[in-house]
């Protein structure tokens, strides 16, 4: 497969060049390449979590909880 | 624990009462019968495997998924999820009718509502899935036996089938309680379409080095022609973790998925999958999810340079041999003796030792592992 097909397109978004110079001090030491890809990062991390906040708390109730423990206890998952 | 993709566990299962009431109308809906793979498609939505979809993609969806990797709402995505659908069947359907997806038996599976019909590529589709239209890739080979339409729209589970190993399979609310019933807090995935040679084991004893568990999660489901059948890979791996691993640090859980072949993008899907499975770490290996020669032995490691944003963190392991000289495993990394010394772990060298009816040598496989396997008149597909 050609690195042409694994590319996302971008555009450019501009920001202060002082909060750059920040988010760069901020990324070191995080494994990210660049701030671009440091702020795509925050962003869909920030997106994703707007109105989702609440339904993550609540994952699943007590009630599911221990339904499942009983599920897994008679798989063998757990003792 | 990690979130699941998108923020959100997806759950379409039918609540009772609803399920009741669509049951008791049931002869007033359109029913259209799909196959075991989409059956799957439908599970795998239903329990949150495939968060945050919530059915069938639509076209301007699946366009996107096909041109950027990404679902509207900007969450990674790389493969399209859709229904294909004949040209009979379209005939007795129309967007914003909500049908009832059945087996072949006729029982009903799941009601979709319709929300898009469309027609597509087949060309277009292969090329960006798949990075090919060669129809001897077998992924490209199946697209071009698929229906001539896809229908997109919300699904709802009406009736949970049968697993093919009920006892393995766990869904994500199961698996994620359980990682917390154990206290894990970082979890190591493992995908796998064959049995388990010394190779892999050594992969997965050093990504558990680093975290709390470890996730083995074979793909059950339709495979190619000489790929091992399913229940060879699950007991080959039951045998080797009664054997060989800690109890507590292992869990053997099956994903019903059939196998795409796109080897790049696949890994992604598959690391997506794994993530709202509750693991936040998965070993992406050599040629993951390729098949002959289509992508580069290490294309699958490069594509997650685009995917910063994913959540689950790839562990990326390089090709391994067992070094006679060093007398161990080592990869080109850490051994500094040359290929003469080294027996690499060929899925096709061990598939043409267990053809012979002979086995392996303990430098490749463990004897437990072997006996299991050959213990099967023909461990293949046909």
């Amino acid at each position: 497969m050609s690195e042409e097909e694994h590319k996302v397109e971008y555009t450019t978004v501009s920001i202060p060049k002082i909060l750059a110079e920040n988010i760069k001090d901020r990324m070191k030491g995080t494994g990210f390449s660049s701030v671009s890809s440091y702020v795509t990062y925050i962003l869909r991390q920030v997106l994703s979590s707007i109105g989702e906040d609440e339904k993550s708390k609540q994952a699943f109730t007590k009630d599911e909880e221990d339904k499942v423990k009983q599920r897994l206890r008679d798989l063998g998952y757990i003792d | 624990m990690i979130q699941p993709h998108g923020g959100t566990l997806i759950n379409k299962k039918f609540p009772e009462i609803e399920r009741k009431k669509v049951l008791g109308e049931i002869h007033e809906f359109e029913k259209i019968k799909v196959d075991s793979e989409i059956m799957s498609v439908i599970k795998n939505i239903a329990f949150g495997v495939f968060s945050p979809l919530e059915g069938f993609m639509n076209e301007n969806v699946m366009l996107n998924v096909l041109e950027h990797m990404y679902l509207e709402n900007n969450i990674a995505w790389p493969i399209p999820i859709t229904l294909d659908v004949s040209e009979d069947d379209i005939q007795k359907i129309s967007v914003e009718d909500s049908i009832i997806l059945t087996n072949f038996s006729d029982e009903p599976i799941a009601l979709l509502k319709i929300e898009d019909i469309y027609s597509y590529d087949k060309k277009k589709f292969a090329k960006k899935v798949y990075g090919t239209m060669d129809k001897n890739h077998p992924g490209v080979a199946k697209l071009f036996s698929r229906k001539e339409k896809f229908v997109g729209g919300e699904i709802f589970l009406i009736d949970e089938f049968s697993a093919v190993f009920p006892k393995l399979d766990l869904k994500p609310i199961e698996t994620r309680i359980l990682f917390k019933t154990r206290g894990w807090n970082k979890v190591a995935a493992f995908q796998t379409r064959n049995p388990p040679h010394l190779g892999h084991e050594y992969i997965q004893k050093a990504a558990l080095t680093f975290v709390d568990g470890l996730f083995i999660n074979p793909v059950i489901g339709k495979k190619k022609t000489g790929d091992f059948f399913d229940g060879v890979i699950i007991n080959a791996y039951k045998e080797l973790i009664k054997n060989y691993y800690p109890k507590n640090r292992v869990v053997l859980s099956t994903f019903e998925t059939g196998m795409r072949y796109a080897g790049p993008k696949e890994a992604i899907f598959h690391a997506i999958a794994r993530k709202n499975f509750g693991c936040d770490h998965i070993i992406i290996g050599r040629d993951h999810a390729g098949v002959n020669n289509y992508y580069g032995p290490y294309d699958a490691h490069k594509i997650f340079e685009n995917f910063p944003d994913l959540g689950i963190e790839p562990l990326f392991f390089r090709s391994f041999s067992y070094c006679t000289k060093c007398g161990s495993i080592v990869n080109d990394k850490i051994c500094p003796y040359s290929s003469d010394f080294h027996k690499y772990f060929s899925g096709s060298k061990i598939r043409e030792i267990f053809l012979s009816g002979k086995e392996p040598t303990s430098e490749i496989m463990r004897p437990e592992v072997a006996k299991v396997i050959l213990n099967y008149k023909n461990p293949f597909c046909e």
